[in-house]
């Protein structure tokens, strides 16, 4: 698992945002077109990239990028 | 481990009951900005929902559609051995509800009757518990009567759940003939989530008390009280993710039937966003499951047979032979049968 391949992942999911505005630090749930929905959207990107089911709380108690690829690295 | 087989009992018949009154997405504005209320519609799939008055219940709705049943197929109210209710709105919280169906509906006194208190899996259930009775000696016909009126649990200050929960009843026929073959059943609990779909208080752990019928704030701005539901949206997807696929996949090596057999995908109407990616995870064709969520939202244990009900009059579906059925939901708790639904009478659907 890279870090370089799952911030593009991750941002694949975003519509709005462009795809430039994420890196390891970006913190995520600031941006404005994050929604619980959207939280969705990562989990199942999450399952179907990495084969990784990822918990409501391993995403509330990530603040950037980088710290959702360590827990889900964690999990690999 | 609970899997488990029924050879020659079946559903014969299927009806549901809405509430008229429909409540359109659409005008979430006060609850959820403007510009996002579409994208939501469009992910979650439910565009209105119905909602019972005040003094209708989920009993009530249960009870039409068992009359529209019974009317539609010439029952002989007689014949009628077992009544079983399944619901979290109950009349009351003591007696269970189902001895008054019983009478209320006119069946004989000789009618075994009681609740289940089940989710969103509770169809699935009370099939199976349905299918266990009518293969005794001495049950040819149990009526199943599954309904919820979920808008009575729900804050309307809550975004995570108003959006998505409606009202409904049903009533299925479960009946004792060769003519059905063997169907599937399995059945499942993982109580480390009761928390993920809760009403906190107001039962016995934590009694009604008066603080906790205040209205407060979490950390997203959703204002409930401790005695609606607290429903944490991720950790249902991750539970929906973990387990209904696979259970599906567990059936069907059970039965020594394969995907590609199956005709139909009944999910539980929860959210089209989530049922979209089981049926993608299992490359199983959309144009075989059918949603009605769109109409009725999720109702909860009563979302399977309504989907049924709307969705599957002739000649919509023909294919009916071989049919999935996955609930899930709080408890947490999951069940998954295949069963045929070629014998079985749909009628239309009512509005009380």
């Amino acid at each position: 698992m890279e870090l370089k391949k799952f911030i593009e992942n991750f941002a694949s999911q975003f519509d709005e945002t462009e795809a430039s505005v994420f890196n390891a630090d970006t913190v995520f749930k600031s941006l404005d077109e994050w929604s619980s929905l959207m939280a969705l959207s990562i989990m199942a990107m999450v399952d179907e990239e990495y084969n990784v089911s990822i918990k409501g709380n391993d995403i509330k108690n990530s603040k950037t990028m980088e710290d959702l690829y360590n827990v889900i690295k964690s999990k690999l | 481990m609970a899997f488990i087989t029924y050879t020659g009992v079946g559903i014969k018949a299927i009806a549901a009951c809405v509430p008229p009154k429909r409540i359109y997405n659409k005008n979430l504005g006060y609850l959820i900005p403007e510009e996002e209320i579409e994208k939501t519609i469009n992910s979650i799939g439910i565009k209105e929902r119905r909602e019972a008055d005040k003094d209708v219940c989920s009993s009530d709705l249960c009870l039409k559609a068992a009359e529209k049943l019974i009317l539609d197929c010439a029952i002989d109210k007689s014949t009628i051995d077992a009544l079983i209710f399944i619901s979290q709105t109950p009349d009351y919280r003591q007696p269970a509800t189902a001895p008054s169906l019983q009478h209320r509906l006119g069946l004989p006194q000789t009618t075994l009757a009681f609740d289940i208190n089940m989710a969103c899996s509770g169809y699935v259930y009370g099939l199976s518990m349905a299918f266990a009775y009518a293969s005794l000696a001495g049950i040819n016909n149990v009526l199943l009567l599954v309904g919820e009126t979920m808008s009575k649990t729900i804050s309307k200050k809550d975004k995570n759940t108003t959006p998505l929960f409606g009202d409904a009843g049903t009533a299925s026929l479960i009946t004792k003939d060769a003519k059905f073959g063997t169907s599937y059943f399995t059945l499942n609990s993982d109580g480390e989530g009761a928390d993920v779909l809760q009403i906190p208080y107001g039962g016995y752990r934590n009694p009604s008390c008066e603080e906790r019928l205040k209205e407060t704030s979490d950390e997203a701005g959703n204002i409930l009280t401790g005695e609606q539901l607290h429903m944490q949206g991720m950790d249902v997807f991750n539970f929906g993710l973990r387990v209904v696929p696979k259970s599906i996949k567990d059936i069907l090596s059970f039965a020594e039937s394969k995907i590609d057999d199956v005709d139909i995908i009944l999910f539980h109407q929860a959210n089209k966003f989530m049922t979209d990616f089981f049926a993608k995870k299992l490359k199983f064709s959309l144009e075989k499951v059918p949603y009605s969520l769109q109409w009725y939202g999720n109702t909860s244990a009563a979302s399977i047979p309504l989907n049924v009900v709307s969705e599957m009059q002739t000649p919509h579906y023909p294919q009916r032979k071989n049919v999935i059925m996955a609930g899930f939901g709080a408890g947490l708790s999951w069940g998954t049968c295949l069963l045929s639904l070629e014998q079985t009478k749909v009628s239309e659907i009512v509005e009380y």
